[in-house]
């Protein structure tokens, strides 16, 4: 039995010195030449997560993040491929190298840092007061007097708490259908909740679309690239400065988000 | 592993909503009352076409879900350009409600009362309005009093689903601090001591105001 163990215990550490050295030779090239030489951008999708990635009628991936995918290839001059991946994997497939982009709606966080390097924002991703186009509201304080909805025990509602004036009133609901419900029925003004919903929103019911009003918190979506690959992540960050300035972001954004970028997006 | 104290931050809001459920439940119970009370005396004494009217809204209440009657006040008529407050619909909705349930239990003890009382006392020289009120309506809801009773508080204990609609009563109360510090056997357990306690009060107030009404019957 122990001499099994050893066994196993000896091969895990050839397995894990092998791909050490394979990590480390990867990192060494640079990847945004390769990418040139190769002629194919490699970009990890999603397919499960409308409207950033899912499967259209025609069996291929469409969305915000397809869209931003492939205009990134054709600023760079190059082909793109795209591989669907979930949120899980998303990581792994940059890590292994079997990926060069993540475009994948990947918010940022300290532990994500630690493993892979990001972009500049290239997509809005946040929780907000949204409302009539109509009524007056762009900071917490002119909430005053108003009835906001939002669902029960949301981050949207613990945030909401913290910023709202006492005179104003929150009501709140079950559920985001039935906070919606109470929204599309006019029996509240203003709802609190998340960039997405309001999307819907504005598919389902296009003339009472809410419109954002101020944001509650903040976490817009990067572009995941492999660590040390600084070329490659200035191109890209060149290439979505390009893409806020000639209005390309703001479009793909009105096509899928059914909204302009939110007002200082990319600052 | 239980923790009541962690309950205290909130006494505040548990009895505003408290205070609510008791609001609702008072206004509920007198108007819904005296909506039975004319429901059953017109279902007794009026036309066909009365009659049938009544009988449409007795079934159409009783055979559908309060939460349904609700839900379609307070999201539905709007699109009809009638927007009511949270609080006002969920009244509406227990008026209308227990309006249904108390006519047909009044006009049970209407129709439990014989003719020759009422021929008596117009005998008697009571006017109509005195025969109906003394010799009629006193004893038929003397008949039915234990299952109005009822009825008035299943009213009360189904107001929480009013919370659903964000009427801040006990239940959303209870609900609100379940979601922020997740105590729920804690909250749910005071909550339901909260009905337990409010449903034995109106039981004991329907008992003195019944040992009121019908005093000079138990006398005889």
């Amino acid at each position: 039995m122990q001499q099994v163990l050893k066994n196993v215990k000896r091969g895990l550490l050839a397995t894990v010195a092998a791909v050490g050295v394979t990590l480390s030779l990867g990192a060494q090239a640079n990847l945004l030449a390769e990418i040139e030489e190769r002629g194919v951008l490699r970009v990890a999708v999603p397919q499960d997560f409308p409207p950033f990635g899912s499967v259209g009628t025609d069996l291929k991936p469409r969305g915000y993040d397809i869209d931003m995918a492939n205009y990134i290839a054709e600023q760079m001059g190059v082909s793109v491929e795209l591989i669907t991946v979930t949120s899980a994997n998303r990581i792994p497939y940059l890590q292994t190298g079997r990926a060069d982009l993540v475009i994948s709606s990947l918010g940022k966080n300290e532990e994500r840092e630690r493993a892979i390097d990001f972009s500049h924002a290239y997509a809005p991703f946040f929780l907000g007061v949204f409302g009539n186009a109509d009524i007056a509201v762009s900071n917490p304080e002119d909430l005053a007097g108003k009835t906001v909805g939002v669902t029960r025990g949301a981050v949207e509602d613990m945030e909401l708490e913290k910023v709202i004036p006492a005179s104003a009133t929150l009501q709140r609901f079950e559920d985001n259908n039935t906070t919606l419900s109470a929204y599309l029925s006019g029996q509240v003004q203003l709802i609190a909740t998340g960039n997405l919903v309001a999307t819907e929103i504005a598919e389902r019911r296009p003339n009472q679309a809410p419109v954002p009003k101020f944001m509650l918190r903040d976490s817009p979506c990067y572009i995941g690239l492999k660590k040390g690959e600084a070329e490659l992540q200035a191109k890209v960050n060149e290439i979505i400065a390009k893409a806020f300035e000639d209005g390309t972001l703001n479009q793909i954004s009105e096509t899928w988000l059914k909204a302009p970028l939110p007002e200082g997006f990319g600052s | 592993m239980l923790n009541f104290s962690d309950l205290l931050p909130y006494t505040d809001q548990l009895l505003k909503g408290l205070w609510v459920t008791v609001e609702l439940t008072v206004y509920a119970t007198l108007g819904g009352v005296a909506i039975g009370t004319a429901g059953a005396a017109g279902r007794h004494y009026g036309g066909n076409l009365l009659r049938g009217m009544i009988g449409m809204y007795v079934e159409l209440i009783r055979n559908t879900p309060f939460i349904v009657q609700l839900f379609f006040i307070f999201f539905g008529l709007p699109a009809l350009g009638i927007k009511l407050s949270a609080w006002e619909a969920g009244l509406i909705a227990m008026l209308i409600n227990l309006g249904a349930y108390s006519t047909e239990i009044i006009r049970a003890g209407l129709a439990a009362t014989p003719k020759g009382q009422v021929e008596a006392a117009k005998v008697l020289g009571l006017s109509p309005q005195q025969a109906f009120f003394r010799v009629v309506l006193i004893p038929a809801f003397e008949k039915i009093y234990p299952a109005l009773t009822s009825q008035c508080i299943i009213v009360m204990l189904g107001s929480a689903v009013v919370s659903q609609i964000s009427v801040m009563d006990l239940t959303y109360a209870a609900n609100l601090i379940q979601s922020r510090n997740f105590r729920s056997f804690e909250v749910y357990l005071v909550v339901a001591a909260m009905y337990l306690v409010l449903a034995i009060l109106m039981r004991q107030a329907f008992d003195a105001l019944g040992r009121y009404l019908f005093r000079h019957r138990r006398s005889s």
